[in-house]
């Protein structure tokens, strides 16, 4: 049975794919007269074998409980794409770029001078106080002086069809593997579609990750050792790690396969004896990294890794330290950094926020806590924050009180009502809200992923895009529709 | 490669090897139960003395009947050795490996132990369980080739191969020890005819029949058979051909001069051993020197090439029970 976009409504919310009028938009066009034509049932027999494929390919993300242990889950991926013109793509590949450029250079002033504080631009107060600010960082100048190289900034868009940066994720940012492992899905379960528009291919990350990486490396050599360090089977982004070690061929390793010799250089330990390593794309928070450095009680890292980086034996991917940009505090600072450092107008908007560590801020936050998103400076994932509009009167009460008993803790944001796609649901095509997240590759030279990871929030109503709370992803395809 | 990674790859490759010998062990039980004439208590207890799982399955009380010992065989979590343990533990081992296997290899074992556990009820059913077996045997042996066809000569292929043979000696040394010894009384009357059903029911064990008949032209006799199964320098399954192997890709690595003297030894051993003067408990006991050979083998392997481990612990090593009518050694398994 044909679709009719008639009964498919998202008054008051953007569709990335329906316009106003109940007609396509001109990326999504070719896409739209596609599904009409396939109709509720035949979606949901590709759903269904999209969902076989994922199986099959072993596609999966670990999900801890507190009494099950870990548990492997199959990726959820919806089948209708997202989808951007290039035209647009381009802009938000700029905005990315700049953006990116600019936290780099933050980071890397933060470490040495301090000009931006000593300018006033930002508050010493932000730094003493931030979690992942690394004393032991001071002074080194990693090389190209890039610390943030694999940065996933998320992005919205909200009702009126502005995309805004909701945040830059700088430690172990995942998901990268699932944006190429859906194309290969669809491409699979869809494959007549690809012929019908001109859709940009997403594939070419893992070659470009691996230059990026290698090109760090403090042994000039053509292939430099190049590995991918985890925290092991247990994490919930282990297929990732696993995936981008197998499309870089390299070494998938877990702390206990590496050790710092007398020389300071970096060893694993192989069938051959020990072999030094150049670059480490690690997987494993800051606080993890070096027991010598950071957490004693940590099994999972490397002692004396910071010794061997901070002499510049060892590239380390991200650099550590890079968090203290990773803080939604320093965020609502990225716009001054960009006009600061590069001297130039942002391209992509922040979502307007509240420092609630300023009295003034606090005080208005806390007057219109039942309209705002609270979210905790150093969370991810969605945790530990307050959705105002959905919340109780005493989660308001006890979410006020650690306001303000830790103020420096968060920031607040209007909640921003994210677009929609259609979703398949039942047997029907509804729609449902989505974020994106591109990824941006900075060394030597930027690198932006063509579109991203889009994650889509499978409840109704729900604005949650998270993964570990039920979230799913599709496809997201840049659409050239000038060819 | 990594001597973690060199560790799970050389596990993984046992568990698929010892999935699938117990499969076809299995098999060749109830075909040849069903020749055998009533009367004799032969049943399926040897079955659980061939995988060394006794002291589990008498832990558990379980009775010796066909519904139960295939049970534990195939689907029983706290057996080792177990089919349904050994398939967990070759996937969680191809889990900590998918960024060196070929995907396919991964995607056909993800999915075939999804379809073994959703097909279980199918293999504790007499009426489906053949082809629920079969269909192991032909899935290991279609993931040996994948493996084979699409996977450089690196390493990673030597630790899997020397993984694989290692467990084939050691299970077609297990089927000989217990079909030959076990199954039927040495001096019971009017079994003549039953000699030759049991010995073809080692060569089936081994899918050695065809292979048999093709180079040794000769009635199926105890003393050719065991000199097939244990010593013939052509099939891929007798223990001497694995050891060759096992030989060749050790060749390729460095350091492996201790190991090569260790399965020295074991060549030797099997190589000047006499068939023709052997009653049953002679066999028995030297199926069990030549287990503790290929133990001898595995842990030199262990020693150097696998992760040295934290502190002083040591890999657990099964200890040689041989003993008069002692029961077979124990299957082992890596470290948790």
């Amino acid at each position: 049975m044909r679709i009719d976009w008639t009964s498919y409504s998202a008054p008051g919310l953007h569709d990335e794919l329906i316009g106003p009028g109940g007609g396509a938009r001109v990326a999504g066009r070719a896409l739209a007269r596609y599904l009409t034509e396939l109709g509720g049932r035949e979606i949901g027999v590709r759903q269904q074998a999209a969902e076989l494929a994922i199986k099959a390919m072993g596609i999966t993300f670990t999900v801890y409980h507190e009494q099950g242990g870990s548990i492997d889950r199959s990726w959820p991926l919806d089948i209708v794409p997202r989808t951007i013109t290039r035209k647009e793509w381009n802009r938000i590949d700029a905005g990315l770029r700049q953006r990116v450029a600019a936290i780099n250079r933050f980071i890397d002033d933060i470490y040495h001078e301090q000009r931006i504080i000593a300018d006033g631009i930002l508050p010493i107060s932000i730094i003493a106080s931030s979690r992942n600010f690394r004393p032991n960082c001071m002074g080194v100048t990693p090389p190209a002086r890039c610390w943030a190289h694999i940065c996933g900034s998320d992005l919205i868009r909200g009702s009126d069809g502005t995309v805004f940066v909701l945040e830059d994720n700088l430690r172990v940012p995942s998901g990268v593997s699932y944006m190429i492992e859906n194309r290969q899905v669809m491409k699979r379960v869809f494959p007549e579609l690809f012929d019908s528009a001109a859709i940009l291919p997403v594939d070419d990350y893992p070659g470009q990750l691996y230059d990026m990486l290698a090109a760090l490396s403090p042994r000039p050599q053509e292939r430099p050792e190049v590995v991918v360090l985890t925290p092991g089977i247990y994490n919930s982004a282990y297929f990732e790690h696993a995936y981008l070690a197998r499309q870089m061929g390299c070494e998938l390793v877990e702390g206990r396969d590496l050790a710092v010799g007398d020389d300071d250089c970096v060893y694993m330990q192989t069938t051959r004896g020990s072999q030094r390593v150049d670059v480490i794309y690690r997987r494993i928070d800051d606080d993890f990294l070096d027991p010598e450095a950071f957490r004693a009680d940590s099994t999972l890292g490397v002692p004396g890794l910071m010794r061997a980086w901070s002499k510049g034996k060892v590239a380390l991917a991200n650099a550590p330290g890079a968090g203290v940009a990773d803080d939604k505090l320093v965020y609502t600072y990225v716009p001054d950094m960009i006009r600061y450092y590069l001297d130039e107008t942002p391209i992509l908007p922040n979502v307007p926020s509240w420092r609630c560590g300023e009295p003034k801020e606090l005080e208005h936050v806390l007057a219109h806590l039942e309209s705002l998103v609270v979210k905790p400076v150093d969370g991810s994932g969605g945790y530990g924050m307050l959705m105002g509009p959905m919340s109780t009167q005493r989660e308001r009460t006890q979410f006020a009180a650690q306001l303000k008993a830790a103020p420096r803790n968060f920031i607040a944001q209007p909640v921003i009502t994210l677009s929609t796609v259609p979703t398949f649901v039942g047997d029907r095509l509804e729609p449902r809200h989505v974020d994106l997240r591109p990824f941006i590759l900075s060394g030597p030279s930027t690198y932006v992923t063509t579109g991203g990871l889009t994650r889509v929030a499978l409840r109704k109503g729900s604005l949650v895009v998270n993964s570990s709370q039920g979230g799913g992803s599709k496809d997201t395809w840049i659409v050239d529709t000038e060819v | 490669m990594l001597a973690r990674v060199a560790e799970n790859i050389y596990w993984l490759a046992r568990y698929l090897e010892r999935a699938e010998n117990t499969a076809r062990l299995i098999s060749v039980n109830a075909n040849l139960l069903l020749d055998l004439q009533r009367g004799y208590e032969l049943g399926w207890l040897p079955l659980v003395d061939i995988t060394g799982s006794r002291h589990v399955f008498d832990a558990q009380k379980h009775r010796s009947d066909e519904r139960e010992v295939v049970q534990f065989l195939l689907a029983n979590a706290e057996n080792p050795g177990s089919i349904s343990a050994s398939l967990n533990s070759a996937r969680e081992n191809a889990r900590t490996l998918r960024d060196i296997l070929p995907t396919e290899a991964w995607e056909i074992l993800n999915e075939f132990f999804l379809e073994f556990t959703a097909q279980l009820p199918a293999g504790l059913n007499r009426r489906t369980r053949f082809e629920f077996l079969k269909r192991i045997v032909l899935v290991s042996q279609t993931l040996a080739g994948v493996l084979d066809g699409t996977m450089s000569r690196t390493d990673a292929y030597t630790f899997m191969m020397l993984g694989r043979n290692l467990e084939r000696a050691d299970m077609t040394s297990r089927i000989v020890d217990v079909r030959s010894a076990q199954i039927l009384p040495a001096a019971a009357p009017d079994l003549g005819p039953f000699q030759t059903i049991q010995w073809i029911s080692v060569l089936r064990s081994l899918s050695g029949q065809h292979m048999y008949r093709q180079t040794r032209r000769a009635r199926v006799t105890r003393v050719e058979s065991l000199d097939f199964a244990l010593r013939d320098e052509e099939f891929p399954r007798s223990c001497m051909f694995c050891l060759r192997q096992i030989e060749l890709y050790l060749r390729t690595l460095t350091r492996s001069s201790g190991v090569l003297d260790t399965l020295a030894g074991a060549h030797r051993f099997l190589a000047q051993v006499s068939f023709t003067e052997l009653d049953q408990q002679g066999l028995h006991q030297l199926i069990d020197h030549l287990q503790v050979y290929l133990i001898g083998v595995h842990a030199s392997i262990a020693q150097a090439y696998f992760p040295a481990l934290p502190g002083n612990a040591r890999r657990p090593m099964p200890q040689s029970q041989a003993q008069d009518g002692g029961s077979t050694l124990p299957l082992f398994a890596d470290v948790p």
